[in-house]
């Protein structure tokens, strides 16, 4: 392979097929489930001289594409699903879905 | 009485809990492989300590999507016996099999030790041959450990006697300074409305030998057996 047919891809890039969906998902600790790790990163950030910081809470991120034969119909009920029984526990998280073009 | 330890991908204390049965109880026992689907030659059934798939997701999140474990649920409902050990605990509740979850450790460290735990009820197929407020010593080994329910689970495992196990000191005295990793109500392990899953945080499995440091894992193996040739006689 020649040097100029070379392309670097990052395999934290995304492919950008035209008419596929991507959702996002955001798992949050419900309200009143003790953070350990927010309250560490909260000290820690505390340290770095930034002031006012109410609280932190750490959570999680999923960036999930979806084939070009899911409709945006069925797309969020399918990525609700998902995240209620997969990607979040009910019992300690919440979880938010965004389905974007 | 046949017994059967269940290996995922990166359990860990699966040949502790095989040995345990083996050398110790002294019954046959098998390792059944997450892929099994056929449980209908076992007694009873342990999830054993470990890291099933790397603790991804949640410990024990994925754990649950094992095929194994559908056939566990119906082996439960059946009355079969299912005892989850440390990720076994984790898995248990994942799979809703008991309630609650096990969340990272209020200190955040991955806490291995010898802790003191008390007997809360000795009226489970685990615990009978125990007198209830004995305390236990038994090795834990976790960084998720810390077991945490809504307020209505929690009236629901105290008003059907259900907490089995409680962290404590030495004395028998349950303080925040004994709940390591600050579980909610010092709860160490707890079981099910029909009393036949058992889930705990601590080793019992690795605490059956003088040798070891610690036999107080033993009663509630020799609980186990007695309930299970109790049955056969029948």
């Amino acid at each position: 392979m020649a040097i100029e047919d070379f392309e670097w891809t990052s395999s934290y890039k995304l492919s950008d097929g035209a008419s596929e969906l991507r959702a996002k998902v955001y798992v949050t600790l419900k309200p009143g489930v003790l953070d350990p790790q927010g309250k560490a990163i909260h000290h820690a950030v505390e340290s770095l001289g930034f002031n006012g910081i109410e609280d932190i809470r750490q959570g999680k991120f999923f960036e999930i594409e979806l084939g070009a034969s899911v409709d945006e119909g069925s797309a969020r009920e399918q990525v609700e699903r998902m995240a209620s029984e997969v990607l979040a526990n009910p019992v300690i998280e919440n979880a938010r879905v965004e389905i974007e073009a | 009485m046949k017994f059967g330890v269940v290996v995922f991908p990166g359990s860990n204390c699966d040949h502790d809990a095989y040995h345990v049965v083996s050398k110790h109880v002294g019954q046959p026992v098998d390792f059944i492989w997450h892929k099994e689907t056929n449980l209908s030659s076992y007694d009873a059934v342990i999830i054993p300590g470990g890291f099933s798939y790397g603790d991804y997701l949640r410990a024990g999140a994925l754990a649950r999507f094992s095929p194994v474990m559908n056939s566990i649920s119906e082996f439960a409902r059946r009355g079969r016996f299912v005892l989850g050990i440390c990720n076994g605990f984790q898995i248990l509740c994942e799979a809703g099999l008991l309630p609650g979850a096990l969340v990272r450790n209020r200190e955040l460290h991955f806490i291995c030790d010898h802790v003191f735990v008390r007997v809360e009820t000795a009226d489970t197929p685990y615990t009978h041959e125990l007198q209830q407020g004995a305390t236990l010593h038994l090795p834990v080994a976790h960084a998720e450990g810390n077991y945490t329910c809504g307020d209505e689970t929690l009236d629901t495992l105290q008003r059907e006697d259900r907490i089995v196990f409680r962290y404590c000191d030495s004395q028998g005295q349950t303080s925040e300074r004994a709940n390591s990793n600050g579980s909610r109500d010092f709860i160490a392990g707890i079981c099910n409305r029909e009393r036949n899953i058992l889930g705990l945080m601590p080793h019992p499995e690795r605490a059956c030998e003088d040798l070891l440091g610690s036999s107080d894992g033993s009663p509630i193996f020799r609980s186990l057996t007695a309930t299970l040739a109790s049955l056969q006689e029948r």
